[in-house]
């Protein structure tokens, strides 16, 4: 099997490292930090921490070197995925496309470019150490399904949790997975804006009566869109608030991390992406919305400085 | 006239304008907080430029005793100090009118607490920058607006002569019988840009007015600016203003010619400095009113628990 990862940063180095592990694959990177492709190809992608191994990954920053592909992995950040995906597209005319990012609304971009989607949602997570080598954080599952409006066959879907799970990232292939994307995505976007905006990591956050109380209107909202498009959540988005406020009391969410560094935010695919699919379902969204507004506001000011 | 003593309380940006321009026209002190700056103020003078450019004498002192009667108090401590500020002047003044010039609502309910002084409700739009204990820059020279409170005020007579007192001084001023409909005006707009300005880091400029983009900022603006006029109008009030068309003109002024003009609303600045908002007594007043009245304000709400939690993580 010939993958080719799109977007090689924390969480596409663990996709391509894991993949890299099984007998008779082939595993590509297409990734634009320079630096970084040039270690994997000269030492192997080093993954530490949960796990602990080295892939054998021919990465590339030039998209015409990429050989037809059997399945392309999307884990850039959601704002990069058009542009990602319009330079690749070619490789995966026979092939089937998973993303694997947060928020929702990146597979109907995949969609506009390649014929076989697959829904893709992961819980694993880590950083980059050094160009080459990622630290895992976090273990978890995957779980990944045909994308409707543009599926992949089932059959291929199937096959692709199966490579992934004997690479040691345990997929799970569903027909509808739908409703662990969702549920990520309520949990993202009522727990991430509240970090960007506050400062205050999720724990300091939740446990606050007043904020609690914001998180619990902002989970509302998401539930009901993904009620009206006929989304049957995994778990309660706000149990995984509650636990998450134990078990990560002091974690910064990914958006408060970007922020600090100033660096576009994923807010688009996340409270934009409730907002959006609200919008279709005539489901209103007013706090995603002010939050997504405010988000944005916040990115805006960066500009105004120089 | 009869007001010719005036203590200004309180010696900020906004309460320094005060005194470096009522100085022209009546004598005035100053009661400070830090003992330091009231020994600077009276070694120095106060200087006042930008709009104006001034130099004057004043005697100051950080304690209410050194403070001889006057005929009028202007409380400018921000609304955050005002407890505090209020406690300190139990008892003094006498029958002194008092004005609460700080943002948002229940500043003269909190004076009442500690005194039984007629008081003089008041907004102010001119805006100022501390460059030291003893120099203001006087930015923008818009007005004063003031009326006799409502729950025990002056006559309407006295807010007049006040008012001319202040135009007499070189600043602008407006008197009213009634002034809730300026007050909520301004409290209005103050909690929806106050509030998503401390949020962003964003100075009030155009983004603040635009609505072509969903997620644009003028959209939330609105919607913020609307609920608080829903509870103006259960209120009974009738603005006198419209907050919106407020947000579009104070963007659209172009103070310095720039084409985005950027003004750091002084609950941004707080929040630059690390400094407690007075957001209890702007988007929190106006969920508490609309709390109290029945009408539903969720993102005003959302806004203050923002910044409440904001502010928390210092």
């Amino acid at each position: 099997v010939r993958v080719c990862v799109v977007g090689c940063g924390a969480v596409g180095s663990l996709f391509a490292a894991h993949l890299a592990q099984v007998g008779g694959s082939e595993v590509w990177a297409y990734d634009l930090q320079r630096d970084h492709v040039d270690a994997i190809n000269s030492r192997g992608l080093r993954i530490s921490g949960v796990s602990d191994l080295v892939g054998d990954v021919r990465a590339t920053n030039d998209p015409e070197r990429i050989p037809p592909c059997d399945y392309g992995i999307v884990a850039t950040k959601s704002m990069h995925t058009e542009a990602a995906i319009a330079a690749t597209a070619s490789a995966f005319e026979g092939g089937a496309v998973c993303s694997v990012q947060n928020g929702v609304g990146n597979e109907e971009l995949i969609a506009s470019r390649v014929a076989r989607v697959i829904r893709g949602t992961t819980f694993p997570a880590g950083h980059l150490v050094e160009p080459g080598h990622v630290e895992q954080d976090t273990g978890g599952k995957t779980w990944i399904g045909p994308f409707e409006p543009k599926p992949a066959a089932m059959d291929e879907v199937e096959r692709l949790a199966e490579a992934l799970t004997e690479g040691g990232m345990e997929t799970v292939a569903m027909p509808d997975s739908r409703g662990a994307q969702w549920t990520k995505l309520i949990f993202n976007a009522a727990s991430n804006p509240v970090g960007a905006l506050t400062g205050l990591p999720h724990g300091w956050a939740c446990e606050r009566d007043d904020i609690r109380k914001l998180v619990r209107g902002l989970v509302a909202e998401g539930r009901a869109v993904a009620d009206a498009l006929g989304v049957e959540l995994d778990s309660d988005p706000d149990d995984l608030i509650d636990h998450a406020t134990k078990v990560a009391h002091d974690h910064k969410a990914s958006m408060l991390q970007d922020v600090e560094a100033r660096r576009p935010t994923e807010v688009d695919f996340l409270n934009g992406g409730i907002s959006r699919f609200g919008r279709e379902q005539g489901i209103e969204t007013p706090l995603n919305d002010a939050l997504w507004a405010l988000v944005k506001g916040l990115e805006h000011s960066w500009k105004l400085d120089d | 006239v009869s007001i010719e003593r005036v203590c200004v309380v309180g010696a900020g940006a906004i309460g320094s304008l005060y005194a470096g321009h009522l100085a022209q026209v009546a004598d005035v002190t100053v009661l400070t907080r830090r003992p330091e700056h009231a020994a600077a103020l009276n070694a120095g003078g106060l200087q006042v430029s930008g709009k104006s450019d001034l130099s004057v004498r004043v005697t100051a002192s950080h304690v209410p005793e050194g403070i001889d009667d006057v005929d009028l108090a202007i409380v400018a401590c921000k609304a955050v100090d005002l407890p505090g500020t209020a406690e300190k002047l139990r008892g003094r003044f006498g029958r002194a009118a008092v004005m609460t010039v700080q943002n948002g609502l229940g500043a003269e309910d909190v004076v009442r607490r500690h005194g039984e002084w007629p008081l003089i409700s008041a907004v102010t739009f001119m805006s100022g920058t501390r460059r030291s204990d003893t120099h203001v820059e006087y930015e923008l020279d818009t007005a004063t607006w003031m009326g006799p409170y409502m729950g025990g005020g002056p006559s309407y007579e006295t807010v007049q002569e006040l008012e001319a007192l202040l135009i007499a001084g070189g600043l602008e001023a407006e008197a009213m019988p009634d002034l809730r409909p300026a007050q909520w005006s301004k409290l209005i707009f103050n909690a929806a840009v106050n509030g998503v300005a401390a949020l962003t880091d964003l100075p009030h400029v155009k983004a603040y007015a635009e609505e072509d983009e969903f997620s644009d900022l003028g959209h939330l603006l609105r919607g913020l600016i609307d609920e608080g006029k829903a509870v103006a109008a259960a209120a009974g009030i009738e603005l006198h203003d419209d907050p919106w068309e407020m947000n579009v003109r104070a963007v659209s002024r172009g103070e310095t010619q720039r084409s985005d003009y950027a003004h750091v609303p002084s609950m941004l600045a707080d929040v630059r400095a690390r400094r407690l908002t007075e957001v209890d007594y702007i988007s929190g007043a106006l969920a508490r009113e609309g709390e109290r009245l029945g009408v539903p304000v969720p993102l005003n709400t959302a806004v203050y628990r923002l910044v409440k939690a904001k502010e928390a993580s210092w």
